[in-house]
């Protein structure tokens, strides 16, 4: 009651929620069997008697029922046909008035007005009332009755029909004239019942959205109601920075690797020497891959300016004549193809100079286990799975006395890490391992097998020169980073991953990179 | 890895056998090939995005169903039908492995070549040669033939600049045989892309024919390689008959057809190594089809001076068999398999090293010998680890044991990639999107649309395209590339993005293992604010950050005025930084000052006990130049800082 009192002049939220209120208090069966007839007899504008039944609904203080009417408006030029008459009986008239002489277009212009004579003119003209004068160009009315206008008794018959209740009373091609002529048009309307809801009561408590921290001071919380929480949206966005999901991968493959006991290979160094590229791997210098179809060669600083020369003869004499129980390329070795610099298109070339460290440090070999996990760069063709750059995971061991079946172990122990257990090995070749093995899984994301990493033992051609030990052998893998982040992140092309046309989205969804833990698989 | 396109039916017929393609894959992976593709001839022109077929010619296109096969790159002898097929004989031991004998060449005068030594030299030094008699020739067969020339063309000729392959009717010329290199003008013969118009060319006029003829363009990329040379190499018969122009292409007089009898095969190139082992490789493939089923009839190659006098001389080809020995324990500590020596030799004949056997301990340690046979075509055995590879094969590389080696280490991080692991989780938790940028980059991108002079960096000499020129000195480009493609985000309440990667730096120091290659590597971080206003107080307030985390406290008169907004924690003893305004051209030679707003750029600079008293500068930041903004296409107000990480290490 206060609110009507205070806000008489204006009509505010508050009214409108005590009104209804207030029609709703004769008893518990009290009823508003039409919002809109409601709005209308107190007055009030149907939209907002609406929205305030939305609001009072969610709040189970009131209960509606939706329903719909149609009916026909007339419009402006309809209502000046029930005052005047159709423009086709005004023309009609004034023909007939006219006589067998019938009139020019000015005169007929003159008489009914401009707009009337344009419309009334076609219709009789189409209805045969009238008929135009070849030679003169004047009208000349064809019936000399007049009086019945049917267009004109057809809107009083719609106006006149009581609210709601216009819609069956004409056949249909006279309704559809009148729509062609756009006198009226159909409206639907939807108005509400409404009806007590569960929470009804007279007037309306506001129940709280959020707790405050007056509410906590006050201790305002214990008597507050608070409104339903909508469980079926999202909640809001954290907002803050987000991590790339290729580096989250690599993140999570260092842990394992450093799980695993192995040692990071110092490979910020993408400027190589084409020597530790290719030749100390003992890659002919003939070899394919070395073509500028397959390497990025440089142009300043194009020559590696020093390399530890003992350790080069010893390279150039594998090549050219071989040792340590190999017959050699025999083919020429050229200084000036070894000092080449490219871009590294493995990190093994960086593999090769930790190897060489680890036979000539103070003390002599010890056994390690090395990885790496960085950029290599190939003149490849680029298509929705390769760029001229990507990065590359590597790990290695060199002990004593390995065999296929410790790196075949190796090998599996990593990759039931990453969640894949079923592995089977496909013979291979690579110039600078031997045995080599491509690595083929299947994979429980894509439920198919694939290729998903390559390896093999370095050939005693390459570590021979280094000066390792005899029975020192090195066996090592890798795969690209690319690929199973592509498969774990369901990302179909290179480019929405690498690269500056990323989108931010991407990089903002991507969830934590964590590898399923298979379960133990029972033995056939 | 080269791939090998086989007609499934014929395949099968050459094997005695069939199988399901499963069963196939099955077999050529333990074999160590892949069934890469099951398709046809119509079937690939369809899929192909190159060759665009009409209907009425897709229509004429075969069903045969053809097997692509990926073949390993040092496995020549698996380029053709006949090769793949021998071998999986073998492999399952449904044949032996063929004997290649070389028999007595039929008519000595004919069998020889004399090779014009100083000529030759100039060009193409090198030419073995072969006879291959009584071949009986069908389509299927013919086809192979010259698919497998194509193939080693492609693979172990190096698109035919160490080897040329040149194969003819024997009966269409007359021997003995030269190799010679003359002047172009002088070499005139009917080449065999004419043999229908019967067109005689000179050398000169057919180089030019084919660098601009469309319907030659497969020949246009060997042009090159003799194009600009003085004298051109050419194999001609007794009577002056042109065989061929290496490495281009060969005459028409002495094509092979369906109806040739006797295979002249020569071979010319500038390793000669290289061309032992193309020749062998054809002979053996080919030989198959002699009356004398893997034989070959030798030629006599004679290098003469000016004067006609011997100075060298070989009889070709080689179809030279090596023995090979590793020690049976040797051969099972590698692959770490468990198998008695007669088992062992059993394998290697599976495998085509056959005949194999068991040679007496030389040495009580080693044990016995394994004594394998390596065929002419396995010119990839080169040690004893290539035998036993090859003994695990036939083992099954799925049936060896699988175990974990004992060494013990200690795993262990690069002290580099774990500062900026931390920072990038620290820098994506102050509200920082992280990218991935691009190593390499435009030399407009990495210096003159940031407003700085062009200095030395490290440059392509075979960039695939413009966008790769260089390899990047800054990481900001990388950043500001990404802000110009994510233009449609909000950046209402402003847009962050960092990146921690490495740029690389002309550099004559460097020494890794002796190893001086005149670039290194430097780990930087890069940040970026775009929003409504330029945010240099909130760059400002990331260097800060960055600072705080790695330990490193401000001087005093830096953070003077700053009031109760710095806290003193503790810091690494010895290490300060400040703060000062940058100013464009400042002198150095890397002069970033251009990049920055004027008035709104400073350096930061780092005192450690590495630099001693006189600070050193390890980074810049500051508003981005409007210039800049829009070089890159910007419409926001953008602050950037770029900082070195090795120093703070």
């Amino acid at each position: 009651g206060k609110c009507i009192e205070f806000n008489r002049s204006k009509t505010t939220m508050g009214d409108v929620e005590a009104t209804i209120l207030l029609a709703l208090s004769g008893g518990a069966d009290a009823v508003v069997p039409d919002s809109f007839a409601f709005a209308t007899t107190s007055n009030l504008d149907h939209n907002s008697i609406v929205g305030t039944c939305k609001s009072l609904q969610a709040d189970a203080y009131v209960a509606l029922s939706e329903h719909s009417t149609q009916f026909f408006v007339l419009g402006k030029e309809a209502e000046s046909i029930i005052q005047n008459g159709s423009q086709e009986i005004r023309v009609l008239n004034a023909l007939i008035a006219a006589g067998e002489e019938g009139l020019g277009m000015p005169e007929l212009q003159s008489v009914v007005g401009k707009d009337v004579c344009k419309i009334g003119m076609g219709n009789c003209l189409k209805n045969k009332w009238a008929k135009k004068d070849k030679p003169s160009g004047k009208l000349i009315a064809l019936i000399a009755d007049g009086s019945k206008d049917e267009v004109k008794e057809h809107l009083i018959a719609l106006k006149e029909a009581p609210e709601g209740g216009n819609i069956k009373i004409l056949d249909a091609t006279a309704y559809a004239a009148l729509k062609r002529r756009k006198l009226i048009s159909l409206v639907t309307r939807k108005f509400y019942t409404i009806s007590r809801g569960p929470s009804y009561a007279p007037q309306r408590t506001k129940k709280a959205a959020d707790l405050t921290k007056e509410m906590l001071e006050t201790g305002k919380w214990k008597e507050t109601s608070f409104k339903q929480y909508n469980f079926q949206t999202l909640g809001e966005s954290v907002g803050g920075g987000y991590l790339h999901p290729l580096l989250k991968v690599r993140a999570e493959f260092r842990k394992i690797l450093m799980e695993m006991g192995f040692e990071e290979m110092p490979t910020n160094k993408w400027v190589e020497s084409s020597f530790w590229n290719f030749d100390s791997l003992f890659q002919p210098q003939s070899h394919p891959a070395r073509d500028a179809h397959d390497t990025f060669f440089i142009k300043e600083p194009a020559e590696t300016v020093s390399v530890p020369e003992d350790y080069y003869e010893r390279v150039k004499t594998m090549h050219e004549k071989g040792g340590s129980g190999s017959i050699g390329y025999r083919c020429v070795f050229k200084r000036e193809e070894a000092m080449k610099n490219l871009l590294r298109t493995h990190t093994t070339a960086i593999s090769s100079q930790m190897l060489y460290k680890l036979a000539n440090q103070p003390g002599g070999f010890k056994p390690a286990r090395y990885f790496s996990i960085d950029r290599v760069f190939r003149n490849e063709s680029m298509d929705a799975t390769h760029l001229c750059e990507f990065h590359q995971v590597e790990g290695l061991v060199a002990d004593y006395n390995l065999s296929l079946g410790d790196l075949i172990g190796t090998i599996e122990t990593f990759f039931r890490k990453i969640g894949i257990t079923r592995l089977r090995f496909k013979p291979a070749f690579n110039p600078y391992t031997e045995p080599s093995m491509e690595v083929f899984g299947y994979h429980p994301d894509l439920k198919k097998w694939t290729e998903i990493g390559n390896s093999g033992m370095f050939r005693p051609e390459m570590l021979a020169p280094m000066g390792l030990p005899k029975d020192v052998r090195v066996i090592a893998w890798g795969l690209s980073l690319e690929r199973p982040t592509m498969i774990k992140y369901r990302i179909d092309n290179i480019r929405n991953l690498f690269g500056h046309k990323v989108d931010m989205a991407m990089t903002k969804n991507a969830p934590i990179c964590r590898f399923e833990m298979p379960e133990e698989e029972e033995k056939l | 890895m080269p791939t090998v396109g086989v007609s499934r039916d014929a395949l099968f017929a050459h094997l005695g056998r069939t199988y399901t393609d499963e069963e196939f894959d099955e077999l050529a992976f333990e074999f160590g090939v892949e069934l890469d593709e099951i398709t046809s001839e119509r079937e690939e022109a369809t899929k192909s995005n190159t060759v665009n077929l009409s209907k009425d010619q897709l229509s004429r296109l075969s069903d045969e169903v053809i097997y692509k096969i990926d073949v390993p790159a040092n496995r020549y002898d698996l380029l053709c039908i006949e090769g793949i097929s021998r071998s999986l004989k073998v492999f399952l031991g449904d044949m032996d492995a063929p004997e290649f004998r070389v028999t007595k060449a039929s008519d000595e005068d004919v069998a020889a070549m004399t090779v014009m030594k100083s000529n030759v030299d100039t060009i193409r030094p090198y030419v073995v040669s072969a006879i291959l008699r009584d071949v009986a020739f069908d389509e299927a067969r013919y086809q192979s033939f010259i698919e497998l020339q194509d193939q080693l063309h492609r693979n172990l000729c190096r698109q035919r600049t160490l080897v040329a392959i040149g194969t003819h009717d024997m009966d269409e010329v007359k021997g003995p045989f030269t190799y010679d290199a003359r002047p172009p003008k002088d070499i005139k013969f009917v080449p065999l892309t004419h043999t229908d118009e019967g067109t005689e060319f000179d050398g000169a006029s057919l180089m030019k024919h084919y660098e601009t003829e469309a319907s030659c363009k497969h020949l246009k990329p060997y042009v090159p390689i003799i194009k600009d040379s003085p004298l051109y190499p050419v194999v001609l018969d007794s009577e002056g008959t042109v065989l061929s122009l290496p490495p281009i292409i060969n005459g028409s007089k002495s094509r092979i057809t369906l109806n040739t009898k006797n295979v002249f095969i020569e071979c010319t190139a500038t390793d000669l190594t290289k061309a032992n082992i193309v020749l062998d490789t054809v002979v053996a493939m080919f030989s198959e089809y002699a009356a004398d089923p893997f034989t070959v009839e030798p030629v006599t190659v004679n290098y003469v001076d000016e004067s006609q006098k011997v100075v060298d001389s070989y009889v070709s080809p080689q179809m030279y068999c090596r023995k090979e020995t590793a020690s049976v324990k040797f051969v099972n500590s590698l692959i770490g398999i468990d198998v008695d020596p007669e088992p062992m030799a059993q394998l290697c004949n599976k495998i085509q090293l056959g005949p194999a056997r068991i040679l007496p301990a030389t040495d009580e340690e080693e044990g016995p010998l394994l004594e394998v046979t390596v065929p002419p075509t396995r010119s990839d055995i080169l040690h004893a680890v290539d035998v036993a590879e090859d003994v695990g094969i036939a083992y099954g590389y799925n049936n060896v044991v699988r175990t974990v080696p004992k060494t013990c280490t200690v795993g262990m991080e690069q002290p580099i990639n774990q500062l900026g692991d931390l920072l990038r989780e620290e820098i994506g938790r102050a509200g920082y999107v992280e990218v991935l940028t691009h190593g390499l980059c435009s030399r407009r991108d990495n210096f003159t649309a940031l407003r700085r002079p062009i200095i030395p960096a490290v440059s392509l000499s075979n960039p695939a395209n413009v966008e790769y020129e260089v390899v990047r000195t800054a990481l900001l480009p990388g950043l500001l590339k990404c802000l110009q493609h994510n233009k449609d985000k909000s950046f209402g309440g402003g847009f962050k993005l960092f990146e921690i990667s490495d740029v690389v730096l002309p550099d004559d120091k460097n020494v890794v293992t002796k190893t001086i290659v005149g670039a290194r590597n430097a780990r930087r971080v890069c940040a970026t604010y775009s929003g409504p206003t330029s945010g240099f107080e909130v760059i400002h307030g990331l260097v800060d950050r960055i600072m705080t985390l790695c330990e490193v406290a401000p001087t005093d008169e830096y953070v003077a005025s700053s009031g109760t907004a710095y806290v003193r924690v503790h810091c690494k003893e010895g290490w300060h930084y400040t703060i000062r305004e940058l100013k464009e051209g400042s002198g150095s030679s890397d002069d970033v000052g251009g990049t920055y707003f004027p008035g709104r750029a400073a350096e930061l600079l780092l005192t450690s006990p590495r630099t001693g008293a006189e600070p050193q500068v390890i980074g810049t930041f500051g508003i981005l130049h409007p210039e800049v903004l829009g070089n890159f296409d910007i419409l926001y107000p953008t602050s950037a800082v770029e900082l070195n990480l090795d120093p703070l290490l």
